[in-house]
């Protein structure tokens, strides 16, 4: 395609150089959004560019045609420097149709560029969308923003006109002509599209040619059309060297759980229940059955903890994964668990609720639920990855310390690293951490419930060794012989060891990092999917000389052992959460500090403008 | 808690000893489940596996006392899940030998969802049910096998609700293995319980078993001695369906799809229904027979052969890695769309 991916110098038009770009594509739940925005972030990526991906989408599965909750959108920032969060204001928008363009207009900055497909907007989508008037026609759009008023349905129509395919084939191609321009506007390859599309659609040879056709005639539209007189270039970023891959969170997660079954040459069973955000990570491991994990779609959330307890119980690892409605379920089994200190892995994929609430929109309100939220005195560790690719090293890792501890592990992703992308850095699996497996086999001296020094863990036994057959459960257990025991003083005894043991894993925990000076005026506290944010906010005020730090916490039970030492290094904390103010609260009855929370719980990421604007009125207030 | 130490898997010979734990046993004097138990125990032998292959599982309530007492493997767990845990420890470990040990309480209610599943996927359990048609680790609420009009003390104007019935519910969840025995019954028991623990399959099997304290004599129809011999009902493979006392025999004829209980000397013997366990439609009516019309059936009602859910998971797994090789994370890490920097 050397036509297509010819350097932009050669063409006639200007090409300006940006740092940054925000894209954001937007239509119908059923015009390919979310493909076209995988597809303009891969060819990004290729370009070398750091990336932050956010994908957008309703949670009905086919919503009603042109309306407003139907409206599906991708949006990602770009950059030549280190990129952190997808963005808060658009550079650039395209709107499928009037709905798209009702519902993300406000989020495009003034003299955004702004693409809107006219062939939608038609009366009967102007009435869904609930404007009175056609917007195109009105004069003050165009005063604020640079529009262009295309045509993409019927331009894609007569593009494949020789193609042997239906209209309404031929009609669902546009998405691809709108990337092609958009490649073409930002001057990415399309090369890696034109890959995935010779590959996606290797047995229809025909529905590849036209969306081939389609993303080619959208480039060279941009190229020639007399309408763009310009379009961009961004530089590489100043990268790390290595090979790179886009990967999601899910995705990582579920990798991880594949490396430490390689690793330990354990068998994996991963349980679950269908369930948004949560669902991929069973798909994808479905996909992997050599690496000896068997899936498990249980016929609930309940049964799919079950099976991973019996699992556990056999010396398998046992995994699994749910959202914050099927969490609350499996609040029975964790806790058997903790009594029968059984190693497993939870993974909370969190979304934004109480309830069903909003199930494909991100939020990160089930940390107290996590840690709290189960009957009587119930420890467990509790990890929080801090991007898509960091979930390959936090899935490893909760296996590693479940094992370790004979303990239950969960893990707090949510709906934004789960969708969200990110050129990754592929690590070479030889470098992580070894996965020391020991299974009890000698009799002598064998007691369930005998604790190893160290790690206060109990002996993993595999059912199948002779001599060491024995009885655990979900009753209180004897210190050490693990009998049934309903003693007052051995209860005690046992709730302080359990609760001990987790905190014992703190001595797995690295040095807490500092991103920034080690003492100053602002401090922010972060954990899980906020890193974006927060590093974001932050690196700008350091750049205008303020002592303002950041660190996230990937350790959320047990907390750093360092922490309480970093917190006193600032003269104010500020703990952004997608929620109402969790991990705020554990700070300020753990260390005793004035901490205060910015939270905003609006199913999306905080924009970094907020935290940079909540970190400058601290400053303000301090002086 | 002693362990004898030093052995080997080395095949041995087992006794009714061997299966017996250190533990007191602490069900209530009288209860049905001590005979179960000790039916358990001396049925154990006869399956000549390593007593370190097997484990048993149970859920909550007194029956799930029961792995506490075999000196196997035993998880005691959580309210009604067992069945749960039990199929994710055969995924792990389809070498071991797994038993589910439940009642009707924790298995028809509370985990009614979960024995349903456990049974349509035919994972390789054997479970037995202990059915006494009451609540009595809770102390006395009526069950889902009450009967209607039940005075307990969560119902003492009467239970509203209608019973379940066990076998046609196994029945109807899928069960390729299900039968019926008597907690009074020792030798019935081993016998039954020694079949189920055979099959190839999720073996279901109901235990009618008396709770002396809360629901005494709730089978008496098949304990006492003269209602026994009119309502017994005992099923062999390939025999007639006979039942009565000695000297006034009846039997079961099948009228179209209408069971009848008929005088035998009234009737030829070749019209008399002869019990098939591979035949699914006439199970469907064995399980559905009760008195006052109908005798209590009790054998084995039905055993037919389906796939194993979890062998054939363990199929695709050996497809997968014969088709492909083992896994490899390194590999998969740089596969699909990659790219270099630097």
């Amino acid at each position: 395609m050397s036509d297509a991916s010819a350097p932009a110098s050669a063409v006639s038009k200007q090409r300006r150089q940006l740092d940054r770009a925000v894209v954001r594509f937007a239509g119908d739940s059923g015009d390919g959004m979310q493909v076209t925005g995988e597809q303009f972030a891969t060819e990004a990526a290729w370009a070398g560019a750091d990336l932050v991906t956010l994908p957008n989408f309703p949670a009905e599965i086919r919503a009603p045609a042109g309306t407003l909750f139907g409206v599906s959108s991708y949006q990602l920032q770009f950059g030549s420097r280190r990129v952190y969060t997808p963005g808060d204001r658009l550079d650039c928008l395209v709107a499928m149709n009037p709905a798209a363009l009702k519902v993300h207009l406000g989020d495009l900055k003034e003299g955004g560029l702004l693409i809107v497909n006219t062939a939608a907007f038609e009366q009967k989508n102007l009435d869904r969308a609930g404007y009175r008037s056609n917007p195109l026609t009105d004069a003050a759009l165009e005063d604020r923003y640079r529009l262009h008023k295309i045509d993409i349905t019927r331009m894609t129509m007569e593009a494949l006109e020789e193609v042997a395919l239906g209209a309404r084939e031929k009609e669902r191609c546009k998405n691809f002509f709108s990337l092609g321009l958009v490649s073409w506007i930002y001057t990415r390859p399309i090369e890696p599209t034109l890959g995935w599309i010779g590959r996606r659609f290797a047995k229809h040879a025909a529905i590849a040619e036209a969306n081939i056709r389609a993303l080619k005639t959208g480039y060279h539209f941009g190229e020639t059309a007399e309408i763009f007189t310009e379009c961009y270039g961004i530089e590489p970023a100043a990268m790390p060297p290595g090979v790179y891959r886009s990967i999601t969170g899910n995705r990582a997660l579920a990798w991880g759980i594949l490396a430490a079954a390689q690793r330990t040459r354990l068998t994996v069973v991963y349980g679950a229940y269908p369930i948004t955000p949560a669902s991929d990570i069973l798909h994808e491991l479905a996909l992997h059955k050599r690496f000896g994990v068997r899936t498990f779609q249980a016929e609930d959330e309940i049964a799919a903890i079950g099976s991973i307890i019996g699992a556990a119980f056999g010396g398998a690892i046992g995994v699994c994964a749910s959202s914050g409605p099927g969490i609350a379920l499996k609040a029975e089994g964790m806790n058997l668990a903790v009594m029968a200190e059984l190693p497993i892995v939870v993974f909370d994929i969190q979304r934004a609720g109480p309830s069903t609430g909003l199930p494909t929109k991100t939020e990160q309100a089930d940390l107290l639920m996590v840690l709290h939220g189960r009957n009587s005195e119930s420890p467990v560790v509790v990890l929080a990855p801090a991007t898509p690719g960091d979930c390959f090293f936090i899935a490893y890792e909760a296996i590693r310390i479940a094992v370790k501890y004979m303990v239950p592990v969960v893990v707090l992703s949510d709906g934004y690293l789960a969708s969200g992308a990110e050129p990754w850095l592929i690590p070479d699996p030889k470098t992580l951490r070894d996965i020391p497996v020991k299974f009890r086999t000698d009799a002598e001296g064998f007691f369930p419930y005998l604790r190893d020094e160290a790690t206060l863990a109990r002996p993993w036994v595999r059912p199948g060794t002779p001599g060491l057959e024995h009885r655990i459960g979900g009753l209180e257990k004897e210190h050490i012989t693990g009998t049934v025991s309903y003693d007052a003083e051995n209860h005690d005894l046992m709730v302080r060891l359990r609760a001990e043991k987790v905190r014992r894993v703190a001595q797995e925990i690295p040095p807490t990092t500092v991103n920034g000076p080690s003492a100053g005026d602002v401090l922010v506290v972060g954990w899980g999917s906020t890193y974006g944010t927060i590093t974001a906010a932050v690196e700008e005020l350091q750049q205008e000389g303020k002592a303002v730090a950041s660190i996230q916490l990937r350790h959320l039970n047990p907390l750093p052992p360092d922490l309480g030492q970093i917190l006193r290094q600032y003269d104010r904390i500020l703990v952004p959460e997608v929620n109402s103010g969790q991990l705020v609260r554990i700070l300020r009855a753990e260390y005793l500090v004035d901490a205060v929370g910015l939270n905003r719980v609006r199913g999306l990421p905080i924009p970094t403008q907020e935290v940079r604007e909540t970190i400058e009125q601290l400053l303000r207030d301090k002086q | 808690m002693s362990h004898p130490a030093g052995e080997t898997t080395a095949p041995r010979k087992y006794t009714k000893k061997d299966f017996e734990s250190d533990q007191d046993v602490r069900w209530c004097p009288g209860c049905g489940d001590y005979a179960i138990l000790s039916a358990a125990q001396k049925m154990m032998p006869d399956l000549g596996l390593p007593r370190e292959n097997i484990v048993f599982i149970s859920g909550i309530g007194c029956s799930s006392r029961f792995p506490y007492y075999m000196n196997t493997y035993g998880f005691h767990t959580i309210h009604g899940r067992a069945p749960a845990i039990a199929t994710g420890l055969r995924l792990a470990r389809p070498d071991l030998k797994v038993f589910v040990v439940t009642g009707d309480g924790d298995g028809l209610s509370i985990g009614g969802n979960h024995l349903l599943h456990v049974l349509r996927r035919n994972v390789n359990v054997t479970i037995l049910l202990f059915n006494n048609r009451i609540y009595g680790l809770t102390k006395g609420q009526y069950s889902p096998t009450s009967e209607l009009g039940k005075v307990t003390k969560s119902t003492p104007m009467g239970a509203a609700d209608r019973p379940l019935n066990p076998c046609a519910f196994a029945r109807g969840s899928g069960a390729t293995f299900v039968a019926r025995t008597v907690d009074r019954n020792v030798a019935h028991m081993e016998e039954t319980l020694k079949r189920a623990a055979q099959h190839h399959g999720a073996a279901f099997v109901e235990i009618l078993q008396n709770c002396n304290v809360y629901n005494d004599l709730a089978w008496n129809v098949l304990y006492d001695r003269e209602s026994k011999s009119l309502h017994e009902l005992r099923l062999e493979h390939g025999r007639p369906l006979l039942f009565g006392p000695v000297d006034d025999r009846r039997g079961l004829v099948l009228d179209g799809p209408t069971p009848r209980a008929v005088r035998a000397k009234d009737v030829a013997e070749s019209t008399l229904w002869v019990h098939d366990e591979t035949n699914a439609w006439k199970a469907s009516v064995l399980t559905k027979l009760a008195p006052p019309d109908f005798p209590i059936p009790i054998g084995v009602i039905e055993s037919i052969q389906e796939p194993v859910y979890e062998e054939i998971l363990l199929e695709q797994e050996h497809k997968a890695i014969a088709d492909r090789g083992p896994g490899d994370i390194g590999a998969l890490l740089v596969s699909g769309d990659t790219w270099r920097i630097g």
